[in-house]
């Protein structure tokens, strides 16, 4: 049905065009598919629907590096950002994924965060506020500028993560960090369960880490804060210091998801690629399968041909869940949800977007599973 | 402290025709122990940390156990009666206010530690546990539970959720939001559920986000898992006096600029100064304008890095004076006066009214000009404490509520300072909530559309609206009522919806 032209907050013509566009597709009873930069396609199920592109809404909104905040236009280019706060000695703190094109809108909606996640916060632990154009075309915002709000539900962290389910982000807010003084990773020699209990052990100390992965044997940590803090605490952590540059290297790696992948990929490509989330201190899942362990252990890579069910059914035992990720074509690609879930997520749905503008099919955790077929 | 009754009672409805049959579920299904219904038993659940605003419960349920929470929520929904869910009663904008016609339902006797894992620093506790209890729990492997509300001695873990308690670290260690894992506990026709948990990113919306700081609109939560940190081994504090607040603004802009995030950092205006000094000696300069306390923690050479590279920016931007804390004792005497600021304003006027707007920090001296004209013409003084680092204001409005006319006046004047603040790109509250008390400011902070998506999503988890109903969010009557309603080009939101 048509829903009335609605008043609210100013927009921009940019804004307006697309609001435009997404009460049209109401109207008409299509679905959208939103798109930034595409760099995240093959990530999440199968999409449909027309493209409703966000790279008319460029630029940064409002930066002052000592409020820590900043404020940016969906469609902005995720380098741009991140070379502005470079350039102010700051950053994102939750490393997100780098891929060429990525968007800040998209970057929100994928929710995907990096190395630093399991000691800075995720995407959500960084967002501060949201624009949106819902499924009626009204621009809402929620949240703010500011770092303590309790004022509404927070709506706006719920976008993160949200594959554009519930609309398309026009605009967000996030808190940003200084960038550390100095940062050292350091390379040692373990097998994945040691390395787990060292990571979490290390973790439990007063000492400056800002990751800590293992892949190839190696469990590798990285020092970040001020110089002497970090020089302080090197002798206790132990192993070999990498190259500034291969440091950067090795983490830009981790942070592209999954660790690795260029060096297997060739080999490895056929096998189905998992994304497990589990409790960090969780044993190795070597056997099972897995490839690399980053976020002080809350996140596993596995490469199996166990049928969706089975590698799923493993993530719920060990307390967590498993997404299916690039080539894998398990569907949906994300963890089915619970049945009380499943019902709260329908009805956020109908409240955003009581159309279904938005069910492009990419986000996909509310479909119950299906049959795998076989490998 | 308030004292007085409401002078604008908030709705909170009729007792039911029978409550009887209801009142016979509750005990059958509760220990004896569990259900108080004598008005006697009820008065002390009357009010929460804002006393202004008093109601007795229709009756109060006292559960043991997450089953018998369970119960509760199922015979009130069977019985189509709100609950009023209450943690410890700290609050301070009556979220736990009871209603006539409610249950109020208190999960403080939920309170087992139910495991504590070190090596995953993670601890799995009941929502009636005190938030200073978690580290005590955990102090033995090193390890806290970073958010500090400044109630942490009382307040409890399920109330931090409710309220998404910051506390004066905040700055560095987050929220309730960016340390709490999961939560399990009820909607409100007593269907279980789980969110989140000890993996990180739960699958699907982040449903957790949502229900921290959902003020008990949402779900009644039974069991919480916190992120628990290696506790710092070394702090200090810079005390630095500023002749006015806008050099101890720039003094925190520079601090920020450093690359310094601080543990804590604060300040206080003239006025707070002198009460608190006057209160507890700390050692506070009566002659400055502003003050500004800021903490390094961490490691011994973390700490001694930052703590110099902090007193040379206040040099910079003119401290009239500057104190650093030498021993454990002498940091806690500079922060004695800070903690002491709310009781030592209670001292020097017989009512305060404390306000809880954030604002970006560089409209600070702007802000603050502003509370000092609103002062003048709302004739009641006013003195400032700040949360500096993330620019949450509490402005502590005096008045006398003997005084005829005084509490409407403080309710104006903080109504004007939260509508100030959003003017400033800031928002109506930083840490305390909404509950009944800043009903009519969030009227002010957002637009019809925006007020009708959050009464749709509370409706999305609680479709008979009987979990803590009327809090938090204002009906959209109400908002067209007190003419707060943004109007954009001269057109109501909206014109669909009656107006009255």
């Amino acid at each position: 049905m048509a829903h009335p032209q609605p008043e609210g907050r100013p927009l921009e013509p940019v804004e307006a065009h697309l609001a435009e566009q997404v009460r049209t597709a109401a109207t008409d009873g299509h679905v959208l598919h939103i798109r930034g930069g595409s760099s995240k396609d093959g990530l999440g199920g199968t999409p449909r629907g027309m493209g409703l592109s966000t790279l008319g809404l460029n630029g940064i909104v409002d930066y002052d590096p000592a409020e820590l905040v900043v404020t940016v236009r969906a469609g902005t280019p995720l380098a741009d950002l991140q070379a502005e706060l470079a350039a102010h000695g700051q950053m994102l703190p939750f490393e997100p994924p780098a891929w060429t094109g990525a968007t800040v809108g998209g970057t929100v909606a994928s929710g995907l965060s990096g190395p630093r996640r399991a000691f800075a916060g995720s995407v959500r632990d960084a967002l501060l506020g949201v624009r949106l154009i819902d499924g009626r075309g009204q621009v809402l915002q929620f949240g703010g500028r500011v770092m303590k709000n309790v004022a509404g539900f927070d709506l706006f962290r719920l976008q993160a993560g949200a594959w554009g389910r519930l609309g398309v982000l026009l605009e967000v807010s996030f808190r940003v960090l200084p960038c550390p003084q100095r940062e050292v990773t350091v390379a040692l020699q373990m097998d994945a369960d040691a390395a787990i209990t060292h990571m979490n052990r290390l973790a439990g100390t007063p000492v400056p880490l800002s990751a800590a992965a293992w892949y190839g044997g190696l469990l590798q940590l990285r020092l970040s804060g001020s110089a002497a803090g970090v020089q302080a605490a090197l002798p206790g952590v132990g192993g070999e210091p990498l190259d500034a540059v291969s440091a950067q290297r090795l983490w830009a790696d981790c942070a592209a998801q999954p660790p690795g992948l260029a060096e297997t990929a060739s080999a490895a490509g056929s096998v189905p690629l998992w994304r497990l989330a589990v409790p960090a201190a969780t044993r190795s899942l070597a056997a099972e399968g897995e490839a690399a362990i980053d976020w002080c252990g809350g996140l596993r890579w596995l490469r199996s041909h166990a049928p969706a069910e089975a590698v799923r059914a493993l993530a719920a035992s060990l307390g967590g869940h498993a997404t299916a990720w690039q080539n894998n074509p398990a569907r949906p690609a994300m963890h089915p949800l619970d049945p009380v879930r499943q019902a709260l997520h329908r009805r956020l749905f109908a409240t955003f977007d009581p159309d279904g503008v938005f069910d492009s099919g990419r986000f996909d955790a509310d479909v119950a599973a299906m049959a795998t077929p076989a490998a | 402290m308030h004292t007085q009754a409401p002078s604008r009672p908030h709705a909170a409805g009729q007792p039911p025709v029978d409550s009887a049959p209801l009142l016979a579920a509750l005990a059958a299904a509760l220990p004896a122990d569990a259900l108080l219904t004598r008005p006697e038993q009820l008065s002390p659940y009357e009010c929460d940390g804002l006393s202004m605003y008093r109601q007795p419960p229709l009756a109060v349920a006292l559960p043991h156990t997450a089953a018998q929470a369970q119960a509760v929520l199922r015979i009130c929904h069977a019985h189509h009666t709100p609950v009023v869910p209450r943690g410890a009663g700290t609050g301070l904008a009556g979220g736990a206010l009871p209603q006539a016609d409610a249950v109020l339902l208190s999960l403080a006797r939920l309170k087992r530690i139910v495991r504590i894992d070190p090596l995953a620093r993670v601890a799995v506790v009941e929502p009636g546990v005190r938030n200073a209890a978690i580290s005590e729990a955990v102090s033995v492997h090193g390890l806290y539970y970073a958010p500090d509300p400044s109630s942490q001695i009382a307040c409890s873990i399920g109330g931090n959720v409710a309220e998404n308690s910051g506390g004066v670290h905040c700055l560095k260690y987050g929220l309730t939001v960016h340390n709490v894992m999961g939560v399990r506990g009820f909607l409100a026709d007593g269907t279980p559920v789980s969110i989140g948990g000890e993996a990180p990113d739960d699958s699907g919306l982040d449903l957790l986000a949502l229900m921290m700081g959902s003020e008990g609109l949402l779900a009644v939560v039974t069991e919480v898992t916190v992120r628990l940190l290696p506790r710092p081994r070394h702090a200090q504090v810079v005390m630095a006096a500023f002749a006015t607040v806008e050099d101890a603004g720039d003094a925190v802009a520079g601090i920020i600029g450093e690359g310094i995030i601080p543990a804590g950092l604060e300040m206080m205006d003239a006025l707070a100064t002198r009460a608190v000094e006057d209160f507890v000696h700390a050692g506070y300069p009566l002659d400055a304008g502003a003050i500004l306390l800021a903490e390094s923690d961490g490691t011994l050479e973390e700490v001694a890095d930052e703590i110099a590279r902090i007193e040379s920016v206040c040099r910079r931007h003119g401290a009239v004076s500057l104190a650093t804390s030498q021993s454990e004792a002498e940091r806690l005497k500079l922060w004695a006066g800070r903690k002491a600021a709310f009781p030592a304003v209670g001292r020097i006027t017989p009512d305060y009214y404390c306000m809880d707007g954030t604002i970006p920090k560089k409209r600070l001296s702007a802000v603050l000009r502003r509370i000092a004209e609103l002062s003048q013409q709302h004739g009641l003084a006013c003195a400032n404490v700040f949360h500096a680092g993330d620019g949450n204001l509490h402005p502590l409005i005096f008045y006398d509520a003997n005084q005829p006319g005084d509490v409407e006046r403080a309710e104006a004047f903080g109504l004007d300072i939260l509508r100030a603040c959003v003017e400033a790109g800031g928002v109506i509250t930083g840490e305390h909530g909404v509950g009944v008390e800043k009903l009519d400011a969030m009227c002010v902070q957002f637009v019809a559309p925006e007020l009708a998506t959050f009464h749709a999503v509370k409706a999305a988890f609680d479709p008979a609206g009987l979990l803590n109903p009327g809090k938090a969010v204002p009906t959209l009557h109400r908002c067209a009522e007190m003419g707060g309603m943004h109007v954009h080009g001269g057109k109501l939101l909206h014109p669909d919806l009656p107006r009255f």
